[in-house]
C-alpha cells in the first residue's frame, strides 16, 4: 500500500514516544551512568572509565554463562520452531476444535514466569512429582532423577520447562501465518500434482517466513534474557551449572551490590541481544528479498 | 483428452441436507464432449464453481458420478484424474522461478528433464513469457502472474481437460481481449476440452462454440450462442443473454392470441398449442431486437406511449408503456422513433411463450 | 485415515501440555501432609482448605486483586496510546519513521534484570514506589511496542479507501477513528489486549522491584510465601492454580476474536 506522507503523523506517535522513553531512556541513562563510576553510596563515586568494562570482559564466570546462554537459546530454537510448526500444521482448519486448540494452547502462555517454575518443581520432584516418579519408576538411570543431583538432569528438566511454556506460542504464531494462506493455493497444489512435502516446502515454509521471523526473534530474545523460570526451578544451581547471563547479573547487581560492573555488564548484554536481533533479523528479512527478486 | 460425463450429480456443503434449496448444485446430467471449447456462464453464487471442482476432484459430489471417456473419476483426487484447472486469482510458487512454477506440473509427474524444457519454452513462447523464465515468480506484476497461472495449466499436453474459473478477472481489459483470443488459438490448435467458467456474456461467447448457462445451481441451457439468443429455454437465459433482456409480460392464453393486460397478442400456431398442453404460470418473452415499432397504425400493432429514449450508438432503447406494462424496444438507428406515441407489433415467429419461467415446448 | 494420525499426534501433545497443570491441580486439592506422605495420581482426600486459607489471608487476597488493577490499567494504557500510533505507522510516511519503529522494539531487548535498580530510583524519585500505577507504566516499556506492532499489521488490512471515503463524507479523525475504524479491526484489538494482557500478567521483575506492600503482586507473595513457609506444596500449589484462572476466563472471552485475529494471519 502507499503510504501518504505527512510528518504531522508525528502527533500520533508521540505519546507512544513518551511513555515508552520515560520507562527507557532514563533508566537507560543512568545504568550508563553507574557503568563509568565506582559507587561507595549516596554522592560518594568516582569516575572510572572503562575499569567495570574491562574487568567485566575479563570475568571468566561471565564466559561460562555467555556460553551456557547460546547453548541454551540455540537448543530452544532448534527444538520449539520446527515443533511449533508441526503443531500449527496439525491443528483443525474449522468447527469447535479451532477455539479448542487455541485455548489450550493459550494456557500455558497466561501462567506468571515464576508460577511456571513452581509447578514444574511439584512436576519433576523425585517424591511427589509425576514426572520425576514416572521416570524413576521406569528404573532406567544409573542415578536416580532430580534435577538438583546433576546438571545434566537440570538441563533436561530446564528444557521441558521452556520446551513446555513457549512452544505454543510458535505454534500459535505459525497458526496464524498457515491460516493466511488462501485455499486455492492447496488447489492449485492438488491439481499440479504436489506432495505433502512439497506443499510445505514451496507454499506453507515461504508463506509462513514472516511470521517465523518474529517467532525466532521474540524466541531468541526472551530464551536470551530468560531469568525467572530457571530462577525458581533451579536457581542457577546444582553449582553454577545453569546460571545464565540474567542470573548472574542479578547476583553481582543484588548479591554482591556490584552496581558498576552490573551496570556495565547489563549494557555488553543489552548489546549482545541488539547485535544478534539485528544479524537474524536481516537475514530472515534478506532470505525474504532474495526470493522476491 | 477425454470425453466428461456427469451423471445426476448434486451437491450440497452441508453434511445433512433435507430439502433441495440447500444444495449448491440441484441434479446435473451432462456431457462435455471431446475437444470441444465451453463457457460456463451464470451469475455469481449460481453453483460454476461449485461444478467445475466437481468436475476437477477438488470437490466430492454428495451424489452421483463423474466419468472421464467412460471411467469412474468420482472418488479420485485432482492429481489422480489428469486434469488442469486455472483460478481466478494467480497462484504462485513465490520462492520459483518462473521456470520452474511453470515444470512443478511436469516434475511432479516424473517428466523428463528434456521433455519439461521442451514444453516449458513452448508455452512461455504461447503467453510471451520467454523475457522472464529466469526472473523469480513472485516479483512479477499481476497480469504476468495470471499468465504463469495459465502456463502451469496449459503445460501438461495430455490433460483430460482445462479447466478455468473466471482467469482473467485481474488482467487489464486490453490485455484480456488478447488473452482470451490466445486461448481460442490454442483450442484450435491443440483440440483441447477447455472449459472456462465466466459472469460476462460477451467473454463466454467470444470464447466459447458451446455456452452451459447455469442459474441457481441447476443447468438451464446448453447451447450455442445463437441458439442461447433465439430461443431461451428459461426466463433467466432470456434476461442474462443480450442487452438489454428479454421482455416479460405475464399474460393467459385465449386461443391464438396471448393476453396481457386487456392486449390481444397474436402467436404462432405451434407455441399456442404447445402453450396449451402447458401447467403454470404463463409469461410472454420478446427480445426487445424483435419488436417492431412504427409511427402510423399497422395491422397487429398496439399504440404505446413513450416513456424515454437511451441512445446507444448503434441503436436506441426506447421504454414504452403497453397498457401499464413496460416493454423495452431495441430500434437501429437510421429508423427514426416518433415522438410520444407510437404503435408496436409483437412478430408472432419470435415471440415465446414461458410457463413457470420455463419455454413451453 | 492420515486426518485420525495428525489429530492424535495432536491430541497426545495437548494431554502433555495440561499434564504440569493437572499436577498442580490434584496438589492444591491436598493437604501439605497427605502430599508428602503417600503418591497418588488424584487427590483421595478431596481438600479446599488451600484455597479457603487464600481466600481469607488478606496477604494473599490482595495480591490477586493488586495483580488485576495494574494488569488492566497496562493493557488499558497500552491499547489508548498503541491505536493511534499503529495508524500513523499503517496509514503515514514521515520523518523517522523507521528508525522509530526499530528502536520501540529494541525495548523487548534490554535485560529487565539490569534496569532493576535504576527503574527504582526513577519511580521513587517521581513519588510512585507502591502504586499500581507504577507496574502498568512499567509494563509499557515492552507491551506497548508490541501492541503497535500487532495493530499495524491489522490496520494495514483495512484499505485505505475507507479512510478517504469517511473524511470526504465530513468524518472528523477523532469521529472515524473511534466509531469507524477501530470496530473494523475490533479482532486485531481483541487479539492485542489478549497479548497485552499476558505479557503484564506473567511478569514478575518489574512487578516485585516496583512494590511494597499497598500495591503487591501475587507473583511476589507467593516468591516471598515460599521461602517463608519452606515447603507447603499444597498451598504453592493454590496459589498457582489460582493465578491461571484470570488468564483462562480472558481467552475464554476473547477467543472468538482470537480465531477470528489468527484467520487474518496478522498477528
Amino acid at each position: 500500500m502507499e503510504k501518504w506522507e505527512n510528518n504531522k503523523a508525528w502527533f500520533l506517535v508521540l505519546p507512544v514516544f513518551l511513555i515508552v522513553a520515560f520507562s527507557a531512556i532514563i533508566p537507560l541513562m543512568t545504568v550508563v551512568n553507574y557503568s563509568v563510576q565506582d559507587i561507595f553510596g549516596p554522592g560518594n563515586a568516582v569516575f572510572v572509565g572503562t575499569e567495570w568494562f574491562e574487568e567485566v570482559l575479563r570475568d571468566t564466570r561471565l564466559h561460562d554463562a555467555l556460553g551456557r546462554q547460546f547453548l541454551f537459546s540455540g537448543l530452544v530454537l532448534l527444538i520449539e520452531i520446527p515443533l511449533g510448526i508441526l503443531v500449527a500444521l496439525a491443528m483443525p482448519k474449522r468447527g469447535w476444535g479451532v477455539s479448542a486448540s487455541l485455548i489450550t494452547l493459550a494456557l500455558p502462555l497466561l501462567i506468571p514466569w515464576n508460577v511456571i517454575g513452581t509447578i514444574w518443581i511439584i512436576f519433576t520432584r523425585p517424591d511427589i512429582g509425576l514426572f520425576g516418579v514416572a521416570v524413576n519408576g521406569l528404573d532406567l538411570l544409573s542415578v536416580p532423577f532430580d534435577h538438583t543431583a546433576r546438571p545434566i538432569y537440570a538441563w533436561i528438566t530446564l528444557m521441558a520447562m521452556e520446551v513446555w511454556h513457549w512452544t505454543p506460542l510458535v505454534a500459535l504464531l505459525c497458526y496464524a501465518g498457515l491460516r493466511a494462506i488462501p485455499e486455492a493455493y492447496y488447489q492449485a497444489a492438488k491439481i499440479d500434482g504436489a506432495s505433502a512435502l512439497a506443499v510445505f516446502r514451496y507454499i506453507q515454509l515461504p508463506k509462513m517466513r514472516g511470521v517465523l521471523t518474529i517467532a525466532v526473534l521474540l524466541r531468541f530474545m526472551d530464551s536470551f534474557l530468560i531469568y525467572a523460570e530457571p530462577f525458581a526451578l533451579t536457581g542457577g544451581g546444582p553449582g553454577n551449572t545453569t546460571t545464565f547471563l540474567s542470573i548472574y547479573l542479578v547476583k553481582i547487581a543484588v548479591g554482591q551490590f556490584d552496581l558498576g560492573p552490573a551496570a556495565a555488564f547489563s549494557l555488553i548484554y543489552f548489546l549482545i541481544v541488539l547485535l544478534l536481533s539485528f544479524i537474524f533479523y536481516q537475514v530472515l528479512l534478506n532470505v525474504g528479498k532474495g526470493e522476491k527478486r | 483428452m477425454a470425453r466428461i460425463d456427469m451423471q445426476e450429480v448434486a451437491h450440497s456443503y452441508r453434511p445433512k441436507t433435507q430439502t433441495l434449496h440447500e444444495y449448491a448444485l440441484k441434479r446435473i446430467h451432462m456431457t462435455w464432449e471431446d475437444g470441444g471449447a465451453y463457457a460456463l456462464l451464470g451469475p455469481s453464487g449460481c453453483g460454476k464453481t461449485t461444478l467445475l471442482n466437481i468436475i476437477s476432484g477438488l470437490l466430492k459430489p454428495s451424489q452421483g458420478k463423474v466419468l472421464y471417456d467412460g471411467g469412474d473419476v468420482t472418488g479420485l483426487p485432482p492429481e489422480q484424474r489428469n486434469i488442469a484447472q486455472v483460478f481466478q486469482f494467480p497462484v504462485l510458487y513465490d520462492t520459483m522461478s518462473v521456470f520452474d512454477n511453470l515444470a512443478f506440473p511436469l516434475r511432479n509427474r516424473g517428466v523428463t528433464a528434456d521433455r519439461i524444457r521442451q514444453r516449458v519454452r513452448e508455452v512461455a513462447e504461447m503467453l510471451d513469457l520467454d523475457s522472464v523464465l529466469n526472473k523469480k515468480a513472485a516479483g512479477l506484476s499481476a497480469d504476468a502472474k495470471q499468465k504463469i497461472s495459465l502456463g502451469r495449466g496449459l503445460v501438461r499436453s495430455d490433460v483430460a481437460a482445462i479447466l478455468f474459473d473466471e482467469p482473467l478477472t485481474v488482467i487489464d481489459p486490453h490485455l484480456k481481449w488478447q488473452l482470451r483470443r490466445k486461448l481460442k488459438e490454442i483450442h484450435e490448435r491443440f483440440h483441447l476440452t477447455m472449459i472456462y467458467v465466466t459472469h460476462d456474456q460477451v467473454e463466454a461467447m467470444t470464447f466459447a462454440d458451446t455456452i452451459v448457462v447455469m442459474y441457481e445451481g441447476e443447468v438451464v441451457q446448453v447451447g450455442t450462442p445463437e441458439e442461447l439468443y433465439e430461443m431461451p429455454k428459461h426466463k433467466f437465459v432470456g434476461y442474462f443473454i443480450g442487452s438489454p433482456g428479454m421482455n416479460f409480460l405475464p399474460c393467459t392464453l385465449e386461443g391464438l392470441f396471448a393476453r396481457v393486460n386487456g392486449t390481444m397478442i397474436p402467436l404462432d400456431e405451434r407455441t399456442a398449442n404447445l402453450a396449451r398442453r402447458a401447467s403454470g404460470k404463463l409469461e410472454l418473452g420478446i427480445r426487445p431486437m424483435h419488436l417492431e415499432l412504427h409511427a402510423q397504425a399497422v395491422a397487429d400493432a398496439f399504440p404505446v406511449g413513450i416513456l424515454t429514449v437511451e441512445d446507444q450508438g448503434a441503436s436506441r432503447i426506447v421504454t414504452l408503456a403497453l397498457n401499464g406494462q413496460m416493454v423495452r424496444a431495441r430500434v437501429p438507428e437510421e429508423h427514426l422513433v416518433p415522438q410520444q406515441k407510437a404503435w408496436l407489433r409483437f412478430p408472432p415467429e419470435k415471440t415465446r411463450l414461458f410457463a413457470d419461467g420455463r419455454l413451453v415446448e | 485415515m492420515k486426518n485420525r494420525k495428525r489429530y492424535i499426534a495432536l491430541a497426545v501433545y495437548f494431554v502433555l501440555l495440561m499434564l504440569p497443570i493437572y499436577w498442580m491441580l490434584t496438589m492444591s486439592l491436598r493437604t501439605n501432609a497427605d502430599i508428602l506422605s503417600s503418591f497418588s495420581y488424584y487427590p483421595k482426600n478431596l481438600t479446599f482448605t488451600n484455597y479457603i486459607k487464600i481466600f481469607t489471608d488478606r496477604a494473599w487476597y490482595s495480591g490477586y486483586i493488586n495483580s488485576l488493577i495494574y494488569v488492566t490499567m497496562n493493557t488499558v494504557i497500552s491499547l489508548s496510546f498503541a491505536l493511534p500510533a499503529a495508524y500513523a505507522f499503517s496509514r503515514f510516511k514521515f520523518l523517522g519513521d523507521g528508525q522509530m519503529f526499530f528502536w520501540l522494539l529494541t525495548n523487548r531487548m534490554a535485560p529487565a534484570a539490569v534496569f532493576l535498580l535504576p527503574y527504582f530510583q526513577l519511580y521513587s524519585t517521581v513519588g510512585l514506589i507502591d502504586t499500581h500505577i507504577a507496574v502498568a507504566l512499567a509494563h509499557c516499556l515492552f507491551n506497548v511496542p508490541l501492541a503497535v506492532w500487532i495493530l499495524e499489521g491489522f490496520m494495514s488490512g483495512i484499505p485505505r479507501e475507507i479512510d478517504e471515503t469517511a473524511f470526504i463524507d465530513g468524518y472528523s479523525f477523532p469521529r472515524f477513528f473511534i466509531t469507524l475504524f477501530i470496530p473494523l479491526i475490533r479482532a486485531g484489538v481483541g487479539v492485542t489486549a489478549f497479548f497485552c494482557f499476558m505479557f503484564s500478567w506473567v511478569e514478575l521483575l518489574f512487578a516485585r522491584t516496583l512494590t511494597v506492600t499497598n500495591a503487591k503482586p501475587i507473583v511476589a507473595t507467593m516468591t516471598r510465601t515460599i521461602s517463608a513457609t519452606g515447603l507447603d506444596w499444597g498451598l504453592m500449589a493454590a496459589a498457582g492454580t489460582l493465578t491461571i484462572v484470570p488468564g483462562a476466563l480472558v481467552i475464554w472471552f476473547v477467543r472468538n476474536h482470537m480465531a477470528k485475529g489468527f484467520a487474518l494471519g496478522r498477528v
